[in-house]
């Protein structure tokens, strides 16, 4: 390991976004890596639309399947009004890895009662210093399927954790159908990239 | 060989490594997996849907009885359910070994109550284990195996979501062969008729004084020293939740939590200045272990209510004056963000039924499955939800009091008919009820995954199935008044509902269309807004269907249009039949025009 041995992760959605399949990926990922590793969710009503988080933590020994506020090392949404949401579990020096897609619910268009943050990328960057927003539905539709945003998120990602990007790729070609894994593998080397094109500032 | 495991994948594995050879449940979060893995990659074991819990819990005794191994799972509530054969089991005890999981739910994340059902181990006066992680959770189905026939009794196993639903690291282990058992004549142990239960609740209590005597010695129940003045007893998963912020307490870790090892806790006690009890929900431990006069401290610092986390128990015991500081961001907590309920999805076929519903502004008494979630705005239709098949005997009582002057509507789906509304239908015939019931049929057990139920014609293993027939079924209860509708059409619904409604004595409205998420989409082109005919009325807006969002574009009242992503939209037709100015257009239509 490079810098530290202990990270947590959470990565946050909405229901049919694929932040169930990313946070497993991640998992075999640090379990491939040797250390020990456990993640946690909750299924059912969120599978209806709803918000869906995976905890993901990585260490030694891991002790607590979740992450505690304000603890997260790295916080990555693939839709931004719930990156904003989660900004409670923020570290002080983590890293929040956010895509530009909006997803605004129903209840927000039939109610006056609430509204949808304008820009939710601006507002985090409000509380954390290192906040990254990722076109990464663009990216997705130019590659041809709106579903590979988890994909392109993960590869931003992999530039914060100290394991070899071909650790990643192994668990992605094994854990995608076939048919996707040549696409899949794209997506994460486009997501890689883009964070190194903007980690200087 | 280690493998990432579930907490309900590993009970899987356990009862794999145990030789089970049945398996039988019904489908409840956070539970559900544990049949799901068995049925997908542990063929070994016979694995069924039952129509109910009590049905299952009483396939797994005849199991047991025959000689084989035999597990059942269920969510906390489906204990409710099973409860009578539960507690007589207690009784008869097992020819081979019976372990039944119990799922709780703390924090509700899907649930309609989350009661603590390590009170009904201790009810039934049975062993309960609570394992902490997924490594636990294998290890300890195997030991419940072994204890369920050295003791002669049931063994219950309670799960909560945060177990059943993370993953961890497990060390997988050898599958065993079950027991060679037989089924042997013995109704003096099996038929608890009077004068052999009492016989029989003497033994549970000869029992349970050997119980207290194993849960002292099991390695279960472990002390881990730090040489630290303060002790912390705790199990499930907070244990995991203080060893993360209090590692270097000394622990008493009880995994075997039913009877408690107060010996054990006595001494443990005894050598520490302050003791703290840490467990989710109910006082369980801790009035136990106060009741036998031993002085610990606990819920005043965390609580009855809810899921706990690392934050809460670090709040806990800052509270109780043992840790300094809790490490916390100083992050401003987001206020007055959107909400993001669950919803119908595009294309539910139960959408059309509560927009009628809601329309009529009748009493409609609800049940559990996906419908439920027409009790949240904008369709605002549903009245009551208590538990599994309760909806209709809800509306029984509520026209037998009041006659509710608009009609009182029923709405089960198709699983829970099965389940347990089929006797509140005899009862709306027996008592002729005027009652409407609407069967929502999907054709699935669709909100916990899309499990196959007995008028889906397939089983959990895959094999084609007996299929019940609801119509038939319903017609033979003695309903006169059956209508078989199409969702989809809502100015039909809506009458069809009238009706019905109408009609004296019981009627069933059953539907016709399956879940949207199961087989395949309605049709495969999707419907657009035509931006100059949308008078931005907000009538689809109503119908909370995914697909529709506000446009950009405004009318001139500064209200916004709408507009249908077309990757989600199914073409199921509604928001297009109740648009004033026929604005939502085949998209194909929208090119051409």
């Amino acid at each position: 390991m490079k810098e530290k041995d202990n990270y947590s992760i959470l990565i946050v959605g909405v229901g049919g976004q694929g932040v169930l399949l990313a946070s497993e990926i991640i998992t075999e990922v640090a379990m491939g890596a040797g250390l020990d590793v456990k993640k946690s969710e909750v299924h059912g009503m969120a599978q209806r639309g709803g918000i869906v988080s995976s905890h993901v933590r990585i260490a030694p020994r891991v002790y607590s399947p979740t992450i505690g506020y304000g603890q997260a090392d790295i916080i990555v949404a693939f839709e931004q009004a719930e990156g904003l949401r989660a900004m409670d579990w923020m570290k002080k020096d983590g890293v929040a890895i956010a895509s530009m897609t909006r997803l605004v619910p129903a209840i927000v268009t039939s109610s006056k009662q609430f509204s949808y943050p304008d820009d939710s990328i601006d507002e985090m960057k409000k509380k954390a210093d290192r906040v990254i927003g990722v076109p990464a539905d663009k990216i997705a539709m130019e590659l041809g399927n709106p579903r590979l945003v988890n994909t392109i998120l993960m590869g931003v990602m992999s530039n914060y954790l100290p394991f070899d990007s071909e650790l990643w790729l192994d668990v992605i070609r094994k854990k995608v159908k076939p048919k996707f894994v040549d696409v899949n593998v794209e997506a994460f080397n486009r997501g890689r990239q883009i964070q190194l094109s903007t980690a200087k500032g | 060989m280690k493998e990432l495991l579930s907490g309900n994948e590993a009970v899987a594995r356990g009862a794999y490594e145990a030789g089970v050879k049945l398996a039988a449940s019904y489908p409840g979060t956070p539970s559900t997996e544990i049949l799901e893995t068995i049925a997908a990659r542990h063929r070994s074991i016979y694995a069924q849907w039952s129509p109910n819990e009590k049905v299952a819990y009483e396939v797994g005794i005849g199991a047991s009885l025959g000689g084989a191994r035999a597990l059942v799972t269920m969510k906390h509530v489906g204990l409710n359910v099973a409860a009578d054969p539960f507690m007589t089991q207690a009784y008869t005890g097992v020819n081979g070994g019976f372990v039944i999981v119990s799922a709780d739910d703390p924090e509700m994340h899907s649930s309609q109550n989350e009661q603590d059902n390590r009170f009904y181990a201790r009810f039934a006066q049975i062993p309960l284990l609570e394992p902490s992680d997924s490594q636990e959770c294998k290890d300890m189905i195997v030991t419940a195996y072994e204890l369920s026939e050295v003791f002669d009794t049931p063994v219950m196993l309670r799960l909560t979501t945060r177990i059943s639903h993370s993953k961890g690291v497990v060390e997988l282990g050898d599958p065993a062969q079950g027991p060679d058992k037989k089924f042997v004549k013995e109704p003096s142990k099996y038929v608890m008729i009077p004068s052999n239960a009492r016989v029989r609740h003497v033994v549970v209590r000869e029992r349970l004084q050997k119980l207290r005597q194993f849960t002292e010695e099991t390695p279960l129940n472990y002390v881990e020293n730090n040489g630290s003045k303060i002790g912390i007893i705790t199990g499930g998963v907070s244990y995991h939740y203080a060893k993360e912020v209090a590692p270097d307490f000394d622990y008493l870790k009880l995994g075997f939590t039913y009877p408690l090892p107060l010996k054990k806790i006595a001494e443990f006690v005894d050598t520490h200045e302050k003791v703290i009890v840490i467990e989710e929900l109910e006082p369980f431990c801790e009035e136990q272990i106060k009741a036998a006069g031993i002085k610990v401290a606990g819920k005043e610092y965390f609580g009855h209510l809810g899921e706990l986390s690392p934050h809460r128990v670090a709040e806990g015991l800052k509270k109780a004056g043992v840790v300094d500081k809790i490490l916390v961001s100083d992050i401003e907590p987001e206020k007055g963000m959107f909400p993001r309920p669950p919803v119908l999805c595009p294309g539910c076929p139960h959408r059309g039924a509560f927009m009628a519903l809601r329309k009529l502004g009748v009493a409609v008494t609800g049940d559990i499955g996906c419908y439920t979630l027409g009790v949240l705005q904008p369709l605002n239709a549903i009245d009551s939800c208590i538990c599994m098949g309760a909806s209709i005997g809800n509306a029984i009582g509520m026209e037998k009091v009041q006659g509710y002057e608009k009609g009182t509507v029923a709405v089960i789906g198709d699983s829970t008919f099965l389940h347990s509304g089929i006797t509140g239908l005899v009862d709306a015939v027996y008592n002729n009820s005027n009652v409407t019931v609407m069967i929502l049929d999907n054709s699935v057990t669709a909100m916990t995954g899309g499990q196959e139920h007995p008028s889906t014609g397939r089983t959990l293993m895959g094999e084609k199935a007996g299929v019940i027939n609801i119509e038939t079924l319903v017609q033979a209860l003695g309903i006169k008044n059956y209508r078989r509708v199409d969702p989809y059409d809502y100015d039909g619904i809506l009458n069809i509902i009238k009706e019905e409604m109408a009609n004296p004595g019981p009627s069933v409205i059953h539907t016709n269309r399956p879940c949207v998420l199961m087989p395949k989409r309605i049709m495969d082109e999707p419907y657009t807004v035509d931006l100059e005919l949308c008078n931005g009325c907000s009538a689809c807006f109503r119908i909370s269907c995914p697909a529709i969002a506000a446009a950009k574009e405004t009318n001139e009242h500064g209200r916004p249009k709408a507009v249908i992503d077309d990757t989600l939209c199914t073409g199921c037709t509604l928001c297009a039949q109740i648009c004033p100015t026929e604005a939502i257009v085949l998209k194909s239509q929208m090119v051409k025009g």
